[in-house]
């Protein structure tokens, strides 16, 4: 006997935020991935919006690769306001 | 507690210097409190010491659903019912957050159930006892689930995202049913003197048993110290044994029932209520399978897994036959 496929669950709440990943699930088909997040993962009203996504269709990044990948932006400190100090006097900057 | 005595394969803790260079950078992310990723490079015993007490966390939501559901059908009343449902499907929803995270780990969920069907994973010992009347539903919510809170708030903050990020969404629904205990409870303590006698009566079957959960004495806890070392166990057995009794006394008190302890007294010196020795051979026989329900429960489960094989695989072939007819539509 077969495992049914695994799925990752995004979320939208009720605060307008953008899905957000919540947890995995199996189910047979996409269809009743939904109906299963539905008992598993919004059984407060956490959300009114559902994503189900086979799980071996997320290609994630590695973590041996965090430096080459991440670092660029360590070095590029003037891309955060707070670089550039502004006069106390000058307002609405 | 609901992952009891879980092996670590350690007998004693290494020092920085006997690591493997990945073992020390490992480590120090979890001294600096740095959560391990599935992706991410982990000891192998880390691993499978993880495995085996995340599933048998896992285990013991599913098998707790049994001696509740034993009551569904014979709750008092309809609101009695559907709270006593809720909290049975919540119960279910813990197991599945549990088992998705020990399968970022690398353990399918059939070999997770299997080693569970076999005898080979355990659950918590508190689930081999019977639910006797209607009051032990409530003495489960208010001492059983009170347990499980004390012990999950801490492994929110345990070093592997996938299990801590569980533990928060279990307990932000497990102080429902602990208070739906709790209501039971006081519910037949002002209700008449044989209502109140029930209530009783399941305080003295399940005292003991809810303060076996926490697991043998810190001294014959071998595998503490690494798990500790790993932050997979944040507060010790006794620690966290001692803060429930100290929690429960005055909420017994509070109901007018008497915790079936006859040392049981208010230590000033130490800030803490004083016990009884626990009978700890009892819990390890518990563990074994000798408990009072170790056998029905393994075969309750392996039944409803057997009779519903031919579910999952029809729903599977059914999935399996529409993805063809739409491949075959779109070519």
């Amino acid at each position: 006997m077969t495992e049914w496929p695994l799925w990752e669950i995004f979320i939208r709440s009720q605060h307008g935020l953008a899905h957000k990943h919540v947890g995995s699930l199996h189910a047979p088909d996409s269809e009743m991935a939904i109906k299963n997040a539905r008992d598993v993962y919004t059984r407060r009203n956490e959300g009114v919006s559902i994503w189900v996504v086979k799980s071996a269709d997320v290609t994630a990044s590695s973590p041996g690769e965090k430096e080459p990948l991440f670092e660029p932006a360590n070095s590029k400190v003037y891309r955060h306001p707070t670089f550039f100090p502004m006069p106390d006097e000058v307002k609405h900057l | 507690m609901y992952a009891q005595m879980v092996d670590t394969g350690a007998k004693r803790l290494r020092t920085s210097e006997e690591m493997s260079p990945e073992e020390r950078a490992f480590q120090e992310r979890i001294d600096a409190d740095i959560k391990i990723e599935p992706k991410d490079w982990m000891p192998e015993a880390y691993r499978k010491t993880l495995i085996r007490q995340i599933s048998q966390h896992a285990h013991s939501e599913i098998v707790g659903m049994l001696p509740e559901g034993n009551w569904i059908t014979r709750a008092p009343t309809l609101k009695r019912k559907a709270i006593l449902m809720a909290k049975v499907q919540d119960e279910a929803g813990h197991g599945l957050y549990l088992y998705a995270a020990a399968e970022t780990l690398g353990v399918s969920r059939d070999e997770l159930i299997a080693d569970l069907h076999s005898g080979k994973a355990k659950y918590s010992s508190i689930f081999n006892y019977p639910t006797l009347t209607w009051a032990d539903i409530g003495a489960i919510g208010w001492l059983v689930d009170g347990a499980a809170i004390m012990n999950q708030i801490p492994l929110c903050r345990c070093s592997h995202g996938p299990y801590s990020r569980a533990m928060i969404r279990v307990c932000k629904e497990e102080s429902f049913h602990q208070r739906q205990g709790f209501d039971i409870m006081m519910t037949l303590c002002r209700g008449t003197l044989e209502q109140k006698a029930m209530a009783q009566d399941a305080l003295n079957r399940w005292w003991w048993p809810s303060l076996m959960m926490f697991g043998p004495p810190d001294a014959d806890s071998v595998h503490s110290a690494q798990s500790a070392q790993w932050k997979i166990k944040i507060l010790s057995n006794d620690e966290l044994r001692q803060r429930f009794v100290d929690q429960t006394v005055p909420q017994a008190d509070y109901l007018g029932i008497k915790v079936p302890d006859p040392l049981l007294k208010w230590n000033d010196e130490r800030g803490h209520y004083d016990t009884s020795p626990i009978d700890f051979e009892e819990l390890y026989n518990v563990v074994k399978g000798n408990g009072p329900c170790n056998r029905d429960r393994l075969r309750t489960r392996v039944k409803a897994w057997e009779e519903g094989a031919w579910v999952r695989d029809a729903a599977l072939a059914h999935a399996e036959k529409r993805a063809a007819r739409s491949a075959r539509k779109a070519a």
